[in-house]
């Protein structure tokens, strides 16, 4: 139990209130007092939001704007390129990309997700990372760009079947965007920053709204009946099925992209023998990787039974003896599924798709086979 | 006759002569959240009090259940396994976890009645 200091000392969202009202349970989460779930449950938050649409709270996460000193946004880009994998030059404006940050051992500081609004990039990065990667681009980007951290912003992420009808009543633009365009556009009037992503593997949109217009913004498209507000339990059951690493569990310091399974996020240009190959930190290492291929690799489970296999369980090559031969990182019961899913790390020889592995739970073995993700097929309108 | 006696740990027992039924409470379930996998003790083995006899998980985590008493497992609900939501729906009723044969009846005399559960969850 969190002691009264604790309650007290935890950060709130603009939609504090508006969980709170709506009988949200609320958790300590990256610091802040957030809703796991609403009074619908789990279950029907994460069904609800694959068959029309989920309203959810994602203001913990840090949005930052990169706004190159120059006035060019390519210098912001070739500036953030000496921290990222990733090709940034290329993300045209009114695009997003995803994106890491790597540390000099080739792993990954954190996850994010980079648009391009002409004249500058907006970054969206995880709760947990956020001060750790604006004290980082202040270091090394500070010459180039000038860094602005926009807390004064709330997030609401809008994802499933429903979300480009529910949004279309709002925002006349957004039916025209296609999965991962990003750019700001009035919603109900208001100015936002609006992007056709998500972390669901549902169609959707992520809506940048100043603190102060948020909850009128979330309740209005809550007023739709099609909406659902939506708390981190789904959130993750959703990411799971969805095939989408949760930075910290599935991706942390000591996981390259490439043992990560995220090859498809480095642009050939980035990798060996590309225009601006290497040049990010821990090149060496992650080329490598790309080169001569990784020792182990994140791969996604199936089990046959009902029994989740959860975060933490060992996996084995065989259903009596021998060492572990790696480890689930996620692991929860997929409820579009009806079964268990989970992602975890084996080394690459026992990486193929339908491999038979064991993981061991609560003393049991149990047998699990290497499955494609995403587990439930994603809805992009690409 | 039966007496329904609480634990701390949010589990309930129904005492009819020398065999307690066992289950969570609603306000186990409510906290839980949506039920998805239970996993029941074998028929035939014999719990200590206060050890893991079952585990409850939910899509968010998984729970242990702890016997509330010593005493030979003589029963399962086996019906848990095909429909786990059963505990989210009528957790005192048909989503009993085990029958057990009482041990000790004096480990009985720690449980609470209902007044002093309900006063426990308050």
């Amino acid at each position: 139990m969190l002691s009264r200091d604790d309650q007290d000392s935890l950060k709130t969202t603009p939609l504090h209130g508006l969980h709170v009202a709506l009988g949200g349970k609320m958790v300590p989460f990256a610091g802040y007092d957030m809703p796991v779930q609403h009074p619908a449950g789990v279950l029907k938050e994460h069904l609800h939001t694959r068959s029309q649409a989920g309203l959810f709270d994602v203001s913990h996460m840090g949005q930052i704007a990169l706004r190159p000193k120059s006035g060019k946004v390519e210098d912001a880009a070739r500036a953030l390129e000496r921290l990222v994998p990733q090709d940034i030059v290329a993300v045209a404006p009114g695009r997003q990309r995803y994106a890491q940050f790597t540390n000099a051992d080739g792993g990954i500081l954190d996850d994010l997700m980079v648009a391009s609004f002409g004249d500058h990039l907006f970054l969206v990065v995880n709760a947990a990372c956020k001060e750790e990667d604006e004290a980082h681009l202040r270091a090394n980007l500070s010459n180039d760009c000038i860094i602005d951290s926009l807390t004064e912003r709330a997030l609401i992420a809008l994802q499933g079947p429903k979300a480009e009808s529910v949004l279309a009543k709002l925002c006349a633009e957004a039916p025209t965007m296609k999965f991962m365009d990003a750019g700001p556009h009035k919603v109900a009037g208001i100015d936002c920053f609006v992007s056709r992503s998500g972390y669901t593997g549902e169609d959707g949109f992520e809506i940048s709204v100043p603190a102060g217009d948020a909850e009128r913004l979330a309740k209005t498209l809550l007023d739709n009946p099609d909406v659902m507000p939506i708390g981190l339990g789904a959130r993750d059951s959703l990411r799971l099925e969805g095939g989408l690493c949760l930075y910290g569990h599935d991706i942390d310091t000591a996981t390259t992209p490439v043992e990560a399974a995220l090859e498809w996020s480095v642009q050939k240009s980035r990798r060996t023998g590309g225009a601006r190959a290497g040049g990010f930190p821990g090149a060496e290492k992650i080329l490598a990787h790309f080169d001569q291929g990784a020792a182990r690799r994140r791969v996604g489970l199936r089990t046959e039974g009902r029994a989740p296999v959860r975060e933490g369980a060992l996996l084995f090559a065989d259903s009596a003896g021998g060492e572990p031969i790696g480890k689930v990182t996620s692991g929860s019961f997929g409820p579009s599924l009806n079964a268990p899913v989970a992602m975890g790390y084996v080394p690459t020889a026992s990486s193929a798709l339908g491999t038979n592995l064991f993981a061991e739970v609560r003393g049991q073995r149990l047998p699990l086979t290497v499955a494609a993700m995403p587990f439930v097929k994603n809805t992009y309108k690409r | 006759m039966t007496t329904t006696l609480y634990t701390s740990d949010h589990e309930w027992l129904a005492i009819d002569g020398d065999v307690a039924t066992v289950g969570i409470t609603d306000y186990a379930q409510s906290q839980l959240g949506d039920v998805v996998f239970i996993e029941l003790p074998k028929v035939g083995r014999t719990l200590k009090k206060a050890e893991a006899a079952a585990v409850v998980e939910s899509v968010k985590a998984a729970s242990d259940v702890y016997a509330p008493i010593s005493g030979e497992v003589l029963e399962v609900n086996d019906a848990l396994g095909s429909e786990p939501a059963l505990v989210n729906s009528d957790a005192q009723g048909k989503a009993w976890f085990f029958k057990i044969k009482i041990a000790d009846k004096s480990e009985l005399g720690g449980l609470m009645d209902e007044a002093a559960y309900k006063a426990h969850t308050a």
